[in-house]
């Protein structure tokens, strides 16, 4: 088969997890059966394929179970603890006695020997095809010593054993060890026991029992990846896996181990290619375990906590976590990782906290730890105590000492192990402990020359440069881009313009590196690394940096360091990284070569002892350029990597060519740890001497400059939910477009070329360009910095597709309705003979050998139907705008969209066709602006934005000055308060979470299509696949290029990529899963001509979404001023002077899309096909053509790869499983009664997979209501037991839920006037304020309502609420998130980071130990005892919060009300109040 | 950028004129001078837009919102940097051209556009005055040799740029003073001579070597002797025959091409001394209501006319865009210039039938296309301003078909070359001759082209000067 775009590394997989342990110690089968139950009741957090049989992966581990082998091996099983079981996957074709003697040949090296083979009993018959066809034979293998003298440690021959095995054999062990037995495979989580007879043997006993579900977006089976591995289970993503990978690699060499029966050669490679991220991560536990550190310790290790700000941490915690960052960078990335050796289980979750970890201890020294609560029916009498494993925190269960250990005792006894607090004082550096040494440096006369020398254009410096100097932020820009792609432009362009930053969509989370800093750290350590398998002072022998961006003065302390007695021990030395300007033989083979020298040089010097090298490009002359300084950093860190001298060694980078974040950022992802931009340092001062920047002094403004490079660096990490500098270094979290696979190979290991593209030759060519215009140039040319018309159009600078003339055009003929017109425009558009911007510009339509006549193709009507307009939040652009694009769209019925800003509820009204100006595509953003159950009703689709092309991984932020009244109104929010869009939905942390909100939505209008938006970038295909899985109904996929209101210049060109990448990798990819039938395929991205349709289609998509181009037909210039509220012509403000500008009209939008239909009919009749369903997906009408450019080797034909030419559209409606919803019993009843506005009340039972439990029957009575609304409490509902995840999700007004035992997360999402009121069983006899009785995310988004929680609640309550009333009895970290509006009574403790971004609302806080200023977040709060009115509204509050769940907390405030109202404190935002009290004044 | 919401707090305010009765006598600029503040106020209105359709307009490509920025930062030198990288002569566009830049401003969709024209005249008169550099310094000189026929904007252009990079630069000039219409055919009050010398000596320093009185295509001068002594030719001739009404009694005594008039007129304000076509206490009547015709108007009155009336045969254009013409094209809309702000009457849809006289014209025959009336005015002065037809090629051999367009101008290829004509170095040409009557701005545009076409030539690699024209291209 040809190439597709499809690539396995791209797979992702998150999870369901749980644990049953018994502190008892004794083994028992009922521990194993409880917690198979538990992977059961979590089945809707794992998924199937297109093949609904099987199952992604689904396993479990337990203890070994010695009776049961007894019984089932006879007599020859060794005493208990003398024999090990190696549970073997053997491929069914393999050669069994062969692979047999093979694996005892090598126990026999180790002094083990088999006891016996078992095959293990299993029902193949349950399985689906493709599990089938993948089906290994399991085996279990009895193995005890052999030798006696010196008797082999038994565990970890086994470890080596195996190890061993598994590389040279074509043999998979499940588990292969003394202490634990796993049972896993390609299953479904009902299928694991219906597999396995052993998990149906009731002799089969544990007291431990560890179970995993798999959701993975993966396309190829593969049965070895189920979970649990060998020492872990894992739910969530390690996001920095490549660059840990790469490290430890990186490592093999000084790896040693005095334990391990084989030196560690004989064990690599000790990360497998081809696993998992969590296979890779379990791969490391159990070298650092086996090498002799604790199961906790080596967990810790690779998953440390948030140290660096905390504030509360002791020394010696945080020195214990300082010492082994030097040792290993984090395992970043969203975790909740449940970990056991068969002695000790566990479970630890990441800084961030991302994923929900419930468990619960009983009454009868059980410990049940799950995804989700009531997964296991417990007796609410038998409960202990409820608890959440909360962010950084770990929590383990010792078998052997029958207790549960704490996070603080765990953490306490691993900080006294080694003396690391004296190590580190006595080993530690920071260059602040020496003074800067002059450097002395090369004296270029002009700073021009050495500019262009770097291909500085003068944008660079007005547009990036400057800003960044003058207020330390990164610039902000709008409207998407529509320049040339990198790859095809004809200017020389530097090789950081060909890679594109990844960012995190659905798999996991982007980050909030702004409003969640606590967690973030930019500290890095410089100089070499010891053996990671031991420990002593001289581990710590390194140099901290709290920042990867270094002033010159740092620089100079590094170059000087041996000069200097206090930092003895670390050596420096400068390496130029320039090459031959002129001489003999081709620029790419001088380059080459000067490459090979320096690495050589390089290697040599690490060998001698040096353990800092500077790469510099500091001395360019006439006759020397410099190398690309990320070509240099990626070369020289992979060559130090093959030669396993990469931690001997930091690399520094003194590079003139970066100036921007994304330049920073790609040296640190491709291996330096440190970034010294002299020639932007340089221009700055060379600004102010000019007087361009004003204001600072030269140091002021390099510090400035260096601050917003470091927090840009923080921002980009966080798009793709990295935490850490430290473990973001060699992170390579970017993909390559348009460079040459040579290139990639050579330079870039580990990078795949889809499509080619730039040459060496062409990159030695633009150096030698630059070079040769700053030394020798042309007579008559001017040394003199080019504006290359990048960001804004410029005559004689990049090609934009958007210019004068294409803008003039559209606009005249969509006004006067002149076809000929539009023709010469999209002429203009298409026609990329006289210089490409585009990858469709190297796409040509095969004519067919039929054509048709026009009359035969399908009308413009039927086509149009495919269109709809792009995501403009009503807010971002002015009503106006907004409901021109409706009112258009409505009349053609296609499709408008809201955008992210909800939309006013007098726009749903569509009594009169002419001017409907309700939009039939919803969108659900981050920030849940205006989601309200009316919103979601009044949908025809509803579009969850992951990403956004122009900023994908981003949050937004709208500016308090757009905030007008009728904005504020619609977004329910306070006028004049800025409001957030976060970073991450705060509800999909996960694929699985994805699934759940479809789900949540799907039950909030069950006639709606539900769409996911994605962005392109590589793996999108994959992504797609668990989208598709997940049960979207539409998948859109975005390009890169898409336009913005706002968006930082590094994101808006530099993240993501073409839609024509991203959309042909998921049509062959959704289509060689069997899953393109089941989803409608969409894109958008600056399409703007019937060409771009006709294309788009014959990749894939069959529906289409513009958004610029029907803008600019409303009058948009492309000003790219939507940020600054001054949008001349009145579409991108709310400036009712502006707004007047405006001279746009539905029907020149009308006249637009029939134009752009008509183009497509023409296109059709060319193909000879008669409707577009004939075309789409297929890619055969389409040939390609190369580039002109002889130094590129492009080639798009992988995007036109046919994969199932029979799976080409959607055809098969999504099953989306609301059959299954707990509310049927109720909910005709329910609305029935809503009609007529009499009472109704309910009572059932409820489980954890009865999930969004009322939100049908909401939906159904918003939808019959129309714009009334119910009295409160008229419809309840009274539930007990676990309620699943989404309780009451977008409950209008009039509806109650009561539930009576506890919920999991999400409770109250998007509440629109429902009550919801929880409280523990009546049988608990726990403490409710201790508690954990609701997960995490409780009332995100809620508009209206209330929810009142008799217990402790876990992360994020509260989050982005703006009109409910929330009362809790404690909340854990990051409670009252980017709140906007709404009242929260808290009455216990809190966690972290309190009130983070929050805008708007009250927040009332019961702390009598005055510790309100210890989590409070960072921030302009107003922190006020209670005034007398809210003395009246906190009193009223918790009397009916008493009534409802009889808080004994909150009855025993009420009863000493006079001396606990004291204890209150009201907390709001300044901003809030000021606005507030100057709409009281008036 | 400049000052973000400078357009909504500034309204556009061009130079205050010097009042009519204090500049009807004289023949000094009609402008007075605006201080650097109120011209830095009128540089943070450009919006610095995304899109500067202004660049696109000017056919220069100026760097408007650049030099807009710099000016509002009272950046008066680098300002003039970027201004002079892409026009040779702001001093002379600053002052005639009829801004389309203007015409494409953003701020004109529904507000009054920048004054970038006025900027532009500003920074060049600040680079003057402040001796910014006006002229580019030359390392190397290349030995070749270039002759330029023609010293209009197009053949100056062409010269400047052809010089700035090491070429010797030789102009022809058949007249007896270098300059083609900015020296006789604007008026002093639009264009100040001294401000054309002053440019000239700039040029002059820069190695462009001048001939007046050189007619060439004549005996003394054939296109071949060029073709002979030179590395390449450029011909920069303008578009300099009149469109005349052939109506019965064009002949007569007193009735004018404009042309005739202006030089008559610059001649006289020169050397000090009445024009021997003076209107001076007569009936004027110019036919034409272009911007000739304004250069008429004016001049007549500062000659001290009896009465003026200025008419046109098109209807009188509306005050505001037409749907036909959109922004940011330049729209034919009602325009007034100084010279109507002094005096005179101006007539739309007015036809000509007829001149009636003895000898010399007495009265004028016209039909208002309007209400069909016929109109007899008394006339003793006739200037006709209707346009002209095209180069005068008879001269140079260059009539026949290969070499002449269907719009009667020079054929030239996409290198800008006479590509039918044989001989020894290749012959270009540029402005007016090329593209037919025209702006000064496309004057400067392509004689800057074809400078880059004759310098790739001479080279034999892609050119460093700027090309911003291709020969018969529009704007938009």
């Amino acid at each position: 088969m040809t190439k597709t775009l499809y690539d396995p590394s791209f797979e992702h997989d998150a999870c369901g997890v749980g644990m049953v342990a018994d502190l008892s110690a004794t083994p028992t089968n009922a521990t194993i059966l409880d917690a198979l139950t538990i992977l059961e009741n979590l089945e809707h957090r794992g998924a199937t394929g297109s093949d609904v049989d099987s199952g992604d992966g689904a396993g479990v581990l337990i203890q070994m179970p010695d009776a049961f082998l007894r019984e089932v091996y006879g007599d020859v099983v060794p005493p208990a603890g003398e024999y090990g079981i190696a549970h073997w996957m053997i491929p069914k074709i393999s050669n069994v006695p062969d692979i047999q003697r093979a694996i005892d040949a090598v126990f026999e090296r180790l002094g083990l020997t088999s006891l016996g083979w078992r095959d293990v009993p299993v029902d193949s018959t349950v399985l689906g095809p493709t599990s089938r066809a993948s089906e290994p034979a399991f085996v279990q293998q009895l193995i005890a010593r052999s030798a006696h003298e010196p008797a082999p440690d038994l565990e970890r021959a086994l470890y080596c054993a195996r190890k061993v095995i598994e590389h040279t054999v074509d043999v998979y062990a499940s588990s292969c060890s003394p202490h634990v037995l796993i049972y896993k495979g390609m299953l479904t989580a009902p299928q694991l026991r219906q597999y396995f007879d052993d998990l149906r043997d009731a002799r089969l006993t544990s007291a431990i029992a560890v179970v995993h579900s798999r959701f993975s977006t993966n396309v190829l089976p593969r049965w070895d990846l189920a979970q649990p591995f060998r020492y872990i289970a894992h739910n969530g993503e390690i996001n920095t896996v490549r660059g840990n990978r790469n490290w430890m690699t990186a490592r093999e060499t000084s790896l040693h181990s005095d334990v391990l029966p084989l030196p560690i050669a004989e064990l690599t490679p000790l990360v497998t290619t081809g696993l998992s991220d969590s296979a890779s991560f379990d791969e490391v536990v159990e070298l650092l375990v086996q090498a002799g550190r604790s199961l906790p310790h080596a967990v810790l290790m690779m998953i440390p906590e948030a140290w660096e700000r905390s504030t509360f941490m002791s020394e010696s915690r945080r020195d214990f976590y300082r010492y082994h960052a030097g040792l290993m960078e984090p395992w970043d990335g969203p975790a909740s990782v449940t970990f056991c050796d068969g002695k000790v289980v566990g479970a630890v979750l990441d800084r961030n906290g991302l994923r929900p970890a419930r468990y619960w201890v009983t009454k009868d020294r059980r410990v049940v730890f799950a995804s989700e609560v009531g997964v296991l029916p417990v007796d609410p009498a038998n409960i202990e105590r409820k608890g959440r494993l909360q962010p950084g925190r770990v929590f383990l269960v010792d078998i052997e000492q029958g207790r549960i250990i704490d996070d603080e005792e765990l953490k306490g006894e691993l900080a006294q192990k080694a003396p690391y607090g004296e190590w580190l004082r006595d080993q530690q550096r920071s260059l602040d402990e020496i003074d800067a040494p002059t450097m002395l440096t090369p004296n270029h006369a002009s700073i021009v020359r050495q500019q262009m020398n770097f291909g500085y254009s003068e944008e660079d410096l007005r547009l990036i440069v400057r800003p960044m100097a003058q207020v330390s932020e990164e610039p902000i820009g709008s409207m998407g881009s529509d320049s040339t792609v990198p790859t095809l432009s004809k200017l020389p362009r530097p090789l950081f313009d060909f890679f594109t930053q990844l960012f995190a969509q659905v798999t996991n989370p982007p980050l909030d590196a702004i409003r969640e800093e606590l967690v973030t750290s930019t500290r890095v350590t410089i100089g070499g690394e010891d053996n990671l398998l031991t420990e002593s002072a001289n581990h710590c022998h390194q140099i901290v940096l709290p920042s990867p961006i270094l002033s010159i003065d740092e620089l100079a302390k590094i170059r000087y360091i041996e000069e200097f007695e206090r930092m003895e021990g670390f050596t420096t030395v400068v390496i130029g990284g320039l090459f031959e300007a002129h001489g003999v033989g081709k620029g790419a083979e001088r380059l080459a070569s000067a490459i090979d020298a320096l690495c050589d040089q390089v290697v040599d010097e690490v060998r001698c002892g040096t353990n800092i090298i500077i790469l510099s490009d500091r001395n360019t002359t006439p006759e020397l350029a410099a190398i690309p300084s990320l070509l240099l950093a990626s070369a020289v860190h992979h060559r130090l990597v093959d030669e396993h001298l990469r931690t001997s060694a930091a690399l520094i980078m003194e590079s003139g060519d970066v100036r921007e974040v994304h330049h920073v950022a790609l040296l640190l992802g491709f291996g330096a740890s440190a970034v010294c931009p002299y020639l932007a340092y340089e221009s700055i001062d060379a600004l102010i001497e000019t007087g361009d920047l004003t204001g600072l002094s030269s140091f002021e403004a390099r510090y400035q400059y260096g601050k917003a490079l470091n927090k840009g660096v923080v921002k980009i990490m966080s798009k793709m939910g990295v935490s850490t500098v430290a473990s973001y270094v060699g992170s390579q979290l970017f993909e390559a477009v348009g460079i040459s696979e040579t290139v990639l190979a050579r330079y870039f290991p580990g990078f795949t070329s889809r499509l080619g593209g730039i040459t060496l030759e062409h990159i030695a060519g633009s150096v030698l360009t630059l070079h040769a215009s700053a030394y020798a140039p042309a007579p008559g040319e001017r040394v003199e910095l080019r504006n290359n018309g990048e960001y804004q159009w410029r005559r004689d600078g990049e090609i934009h597709l958007f210019n004068p003339r294409t803008v003039q055009k559209l606009q005249h003929a969509t006004r006067a309705k002149r076809f000929d017109i539009f023709k010469e425009y999209t002429t203009l558009v298409d026609d990329q003979s006289h210089g490409l911007v585009t990858l469709r510009g190297l796409m040509s339509l095969v004519p067919s050998a039929t054509p048709l006549a026009l009359d035969e193709v399908e009308s413009t009507a039927s086509i149009i139907k495919r269109f709809s307009t792009g995501a403009m939040s009503y807010g971002s652009i002015s009503e106006e705008a907004h409901s021109t694009l409706a009112i258009a769209m409505n009349r053609l019925g296609a499709k408008s969209n809201t955008g992210e800003g909800g939309e006013d509820d007098e726009r749903f009204d569509t009594s009169d066709p002419r001017w409907n100006r309700r939009s039939a595509i919803k969108q659900v953003a981050s920030g849940r602006f205006g989601v309200t159950s009316r919103f979601l009703v009044n949908a025809d689709d509803i579009q969850i934005k992951m990403a956004q092309g122009a900023k994908p991984g981003e949050g937004g932020q709208l500016a308090g000055i757009k905030i007008w009244p009728w904005i504020a109104k619609t977004r329910h929010s306070t006028p004049g308060v800025g409001l957030i869009s976060p970073p991450p939905h705060h509800d999909i942390y996960s694929i699985e979470d994805l699934a759940q909100l479809i789900y949540d939505l799907k039950n909030a209008n069950d006639q709606a299509r539900i769409h996911v938006k994605l962005v392109s970038e590589q793996g999108v295909g994959t992504i797609a696949a668990g989208v598709a899985k997940a049960h979207a109904d539409v998948i859109l996929i975005s390009g890169h290029d898409g336009g913005t209101g706002a968006a930082p210049l590094t994101s808006l060109k530099h993240a993501g990529t073409p839609w024509e990448l991203g959309l042909a990798e998921t049509h062959q990819t959704l289509a060689s899963n069997g899953l393109r039938s089941r989803v409608v395929l969409q894109v958008d991205g600056q399409l703007k001509t019937g060409r771009d349709v006709i294309i788009a289609a014959l990749l894939g998509a069959e529906e289409f979404g513009f958004a610029t181009a029907p803008l600019v037909v409303s009058g948009c210039v492309m000003m790219r001023v939507c940020h600054l509220d001054t949008c001349p012509v009145g579409i991108a403000t709310q400036n009712p002077r502006l707004r007047e500008r405006f001279t746009g009209r539905p029907e020149f939008v009308e006249n637009f899309f029939e134009f752009i239909a008509e183009e497509v009919r023409e296109y059709l009749a060319l193909l000879g096909a008669r409707t577009l369903d004939e075309v789409i997906g297929d890619a055969t009408r389409l040939s390609i053509t190369s580039t002109d450019d002889v130094n590129s080797d492009l080639d798009l034909s992988a995007l036109l790869v046919t994969v199932a030419p029979d799976q080409r559209h959607q055809s098969v409606k999504q099953e989306h499983g609301l059959d299954g919803a707990l509310d049927w019993i109720f909910l005709h009843d329910a609305v029935s009664a809503a009609s007529r506005t009499t009472p109704f009340r309910f009572a059932t039972a409820v489980r954890n997979v009865n999930r969004a439990v009322g939100t049908l029957t909401g939906s159904a009575i918003t939808r019959s209501l129309g714009e009334r609304d119910l009295p409160d409490d008229l419809i309840e509902i009274d539930l007990d037991g676990s309620s699943g995840q989404s309780l009451g999700a977008f409950m209008p007004h009039g509806m109650t839920l009561r539930l009576t035992g506890d919920a999991n997360d999400y409770a109250g999402k998007g509440l629109s006037g429902g009550r919801i009121i929880i409280r523990p069983s009546l049988e608990a006899t726990f403490a409710s304020e201790e508690n954990i009785i609701a997960g995490n995310v409780i009332g995100y988004g809620a508009t209206s309502g209330e929810i009142f929680v008799s217990g402790v609640v876990g992360e994020r309550c509260g989050v982005r609420n703006s009109g409910a009333t929330i009362i809790v009895e404690g909340t854990g970290d990051h409670a009252c998130e980017y709140m906007t509006g709404g009242v929260v009574v808290i009455l216990g403790a809190v966690g972290r980071n309190l009130a983070a971004g929050m805008s708007g609302g009250t927040l009332y806080l019961y702390d009598p130990d005055q510790s309100v200023y210890d989590h409070l977040s960072a921030g302009v709060y107003e922190i006020d005892p209670l005034e007398y009115e809210d003395d009246e509204r906190v009193r009223g509050l918790l009397t009916r919060f008493v009534e409802e769940t009889d808080s004994r907390r909150a009855e025993s405030i009420l009863g000493d009300w006079r001396c606990e109202r004291m204890h209150f404190v009201r907390i709001e935002t300044s901003e809030y109040q000021r606005v507030r009290d100057e709409l009281r004044n008036g | 950028m400049g000052k973000t919401t400078g357009f909504l707090e500034y309204p556009r305010q061009g130079p205050r004129h010097r009042p009519v009765p204090v500049r009807l006598r004289d023949w000094r600029e009609v402008y007075e001078t605006q201080s650097d503040d109120e011209v830095a106020v009128q540089g943070a209105r450009c919006m610095d837009c995304g899109i500067p359709f202004c660049m696109q307009g000017c056919p220069l490509g100026n760097r408007i919102p650049t030099f807009n920025d710099h000016v509002y930062r009272s950046h008066w030198d680098q300002a003039a940097e970027q201004l002079f990288d892409t026009n040779n002569f702001p001093e002379f566009t600053g002052r005639l051209c009829p801004a389309p830049c203007e015409s494409a401003c953003v701020l004109g969709i529904s507000d009054s556009p920048v004054t970038i024209e006025r900027i532009e005249y500003e920074v060049a008169e600040h680079a003057f005055a402040y001796g910014f550099a006006v002229a580019h310094e030359v390392a190397t000189r290349t030995g070749k040799r270039v002759a330029v026929v023609g010293s209009g904007p197009a053949g100056l252009a062409a010269a400047a740029q052809l010089a700035s990079v090491g070429h010797h630069v030789h102009v022809f000039e058949r007249s007896d003073a270098i300059g083609g219409l900015l020296r006789y055919g604007i008026p002093e009050f639009k264009l100040e001579k001294a401000i054309l010398d002053r440019r000239l000596a700039v040029m002059a320093s820069s190695g462009v070597t001048f001939h007046t009185n050189a007619n060439v295509g004549d005996a003394v001068t054939p296109l071949e002797n060029l073709q002979r002594d030179f590395d390449a030719v450029v011909l920069a001739l303008g578009s300099t025959r009149p469109r005349l009404i052939p109506v019965p009694g064009s002949h007569l005594s007193g009735v004018y091409p404009a042309m005739t008039y202006l030089e008559a007129a610059n001649r006289a304000v020169r050397d000090g001394q009445s024009s021997p076509i003076d209107a001076r206490d007569r009936h004027v009547i110019i036919l034409g209501g272009g911007d000739t015709g304004a250069d008429c108007l004016g001049t007549v009155h500062r000659q001290g006319a009896n009465s003026v009336i200025q008419i046109e045969i098109l209807e009188r254009p509306p005050d505001d865009r037409p749907d036909d013409q959109p922004w940011p094209t330049m729209a034919r809309i009602f325009k007034s210039s100084p010279a109507h702000d002094e005096g005179g009457e101006r007539r739309f849809s007015t036809e000509t039938l007829e001149f009636h006289g003895a000898e010399r014209v007495e009265r004028i025959v016209v039909r208002d296309d309007a209400t069909n009336e016929t109109v007899v005015m008394s006339a003793d002065l006739v200037l006709i301003a209707a346009g002209f037809v095209g180069p005068e090629l008879d001269q140079l051999g260059l009539s026949g078909d290969a070499f002449v367009t269907s719009r009667a101008t020079l054929s030239v290829d996409g290198d800008w070359r006479v590509d039918a004509l044989g001989g020894p170095a290749p012959v270009f040409a540029c402005g007016d001759a090329v593209r037919g009557q025209s702006l000064i701005v496309w004057a400067i545009a392509e004689g800057r082209s074809a400078a880059a076409a004759v310098d790739a030539h001479l080279s034999g690699h892609p050119s460093v000067l700027a090309a911003p024209v291709e020969p018969y291209s529009l704007s938009w």
